[in-house]
């Protein structure tokens, strides 16, 4: 049986279709059988972010209502042995599923997979409460903003008293020269008031945008520092103890051996 | 036995009513209450009386309850109906008064804890977070959010906490906003007390001179 993981945040553009995108295809690249099922219907975008857009025949909506069976509306990446998603519908709305209706999708979905990977819409409406119905566990996406933050917080509170008893927490988009000049808020701090594990810190890196737009994944490309970061969070998903990632910039080879020599 | 009788008793429409004194021995009054019965037997022949017993400001235990219905139990026709004392007196401290809720929990944005009472709170509120209580609030953790003490009014409510850095306190009808009228990050517990119609702040060791009723301490 395969286990159903929510990405999730309450607060809109903290990336939690880039971390759903990479977290599912990481798992894919560690040997996983991964299907990405997205939820936020009447804005999708998962599939744009994978590049699987022009593929789409059957969604999510078509499932629910009975006019497909799931496995003929799962499209298959060809990059990989084993990666699927779910398209959301584009011309819906959340209202028109059910969380029952989501859960049966995502429970059909289990014994063929080994990892769920659910993408929430923003909000903690009936698009909240679907994504999050047929999910046994929670990765929380947050930035180091205070607004983001506070809305984790409010998200975890929700899924808390839901049936999803430890969610993690992914902290995206670090600059570490603002982290340690002060003006951006500290990892410890965000955690120490969120009060839930860290699964992983991601740093802000413009390899993402880039990968995004191309509809390939930021995680297949070995030279982005958020690429490992991504795979760091899939191999402690699957239990891996896997030390958080160094967030300094590269030193150039000049502050190198300025710091060799002591002068650094 | 000299002197004025420890106990009347009155006629009413229900039965008889028995005002036994408070002030003497209870093993007197025992002692009394036998005789005086056994003087009027003849009267406490007949058909059932109920009896009602006022015991005034004393307080009896079960076994005691147990002995007077025993003396009462000799006359054949008496059927107790109650035994009744005054009401204990109220202590006026405010920590055996409105009750104390213990709860442990992180009181998360867009959570509210609310109680009638004080409440004890072992963990965090967080921003946009609320906790409120018509006694006192007490925080073992890190108040980042609001706490409202003495909800219904009471001006004497406190609020402690481990970690005072909220985005507002309240103390019955007085609001204050920390960044513009105080700041904290001492490192050591605190309390807000209202002093003056003001909101304050102190640290925690001064309650004890503050407010002399939250300790009450037994033997030396």
């Amino acid at each position: 049986m395969g286990e159903a993981i929510v990405v999730t945040s309450g607060k809109g553009g903290v990336g939690k279709t880039t971390t759903s995108a990479n977290i599912g295809t990481a798992l894919a690249l560690l040997g996983q059988k991964v299907c990405m099922v997205d939820t936020d219907i009447g804005l999708r975008n998962l599939d744009v972010v994978m590049g699987l857009e022009n593929r789409i025949v059957y969604d999510l909506i078509d499932v629910a209502e009975g006019r497909c069976r799931v496995n003929q509306a799962l499209i298959k990446d060809k990059r990989f042995d084993e990666l699927y998603m779910l398209p959301a519908a584009q011309t819906k709305d959340k209202n028109d599923v059910s969380p029952e209706q989501v859960k049966q999708i995502v429970d059909s979905l289990k014994p063929d997979f080994d990892y769920i990977i659910i993408d929430c819409p923003a909000g903690i409406e009936q698009g909240f409460r679907n994504a999050i119905a047929g999910a046994t566990q929670a990765i929380v996406v947050t930035t180091p903003e205070n607004a983001a933050v506070r809305d984790a917080d409010r998200v975890i509170g929700l899924l808390e008293k839901s049936h999803i008893a430890s969610p993690k927490l992914v902290i995206n988009r670090i600059r570490p020269n603002m982290m340690k000049s002060g003006d951006m808020l500290e990892i410890d701090d965000i955690c120490q008031v969120l009060a839930i594990d860290l699964l992983g810190i991601v740093p802000d890196d413009e390899m993402v945008i880039k990968a995004a737009n191309q509809g390939e994944p930021t995680v297949m490309n070995p030279n982005s520092r958020a690429a490992i970061a991504y795979r760091n969070i899939a191999r402690r998903i699957l239990g891996e103890t896997v030390p958080l990632s160094q967030l300094e910039e590269k030193a150039g080879m000049f502050r190198k051996v300025k710091k060799f020599l002591g002068m650094g | 036995m000299a002197g004025k009788s420890h106990i009347t008793i009155k006629g009413t429409k229900d039965g008889l009513v028995f005002l036994l004194d408070d002030d003497c021995e209870f093993d007197a009054l025992l002692s009394e209450l036998g005789t005086k019965l056994d003087k009027h037997a003849q009267q406490f022949t007949g058909p059932i009386i109920h009896v009602f017993i006022k015991l005034g400001d004393r307080q009896l235990d079960e076994e005691d309850q147990e002995r007077v219905r025993a003396v009462l139990r000799k006359q054949g026709n008496l059927l107790i109906q109650s035994i009744e004392s005054n009401p204990p007196e109220q202590e006026p401290s405010s920590l055996t008064g409105p009750s104390l809720h213990t709860v442990a929990a992180i009181v998360r944005s867009g959570q509210t804890l609310e109680y009638d009472g004080h409440l004890l709170l072992l963990g965090d509120v967080n921003p946009g977070g609320v906790v409120r209580c018509t006694g006192d609030v007490y925080i073992i953790g890190a108040l980042r959010g609001m706490a409202h003490a003495g909800s219904a009014g009471n001006e004497d409510a406190i609020i402690a906490a481990s970690s005072m850095t909220p985005t507002q306190l309240r103390i019955a009808d007085v609001i204050s906003r920390p960044p513009d009228e105080w700041t904290s990050a001492e490192p050591w517990m605190e309390y807000a007390f209202l002093k003056d119609g003001k909101m304050a702040i102190d640290k925690m060791t001064s309650l004890s001179r503050h407010r002399k009723d939250v300790m009450q301490f037994k033997g030396v």
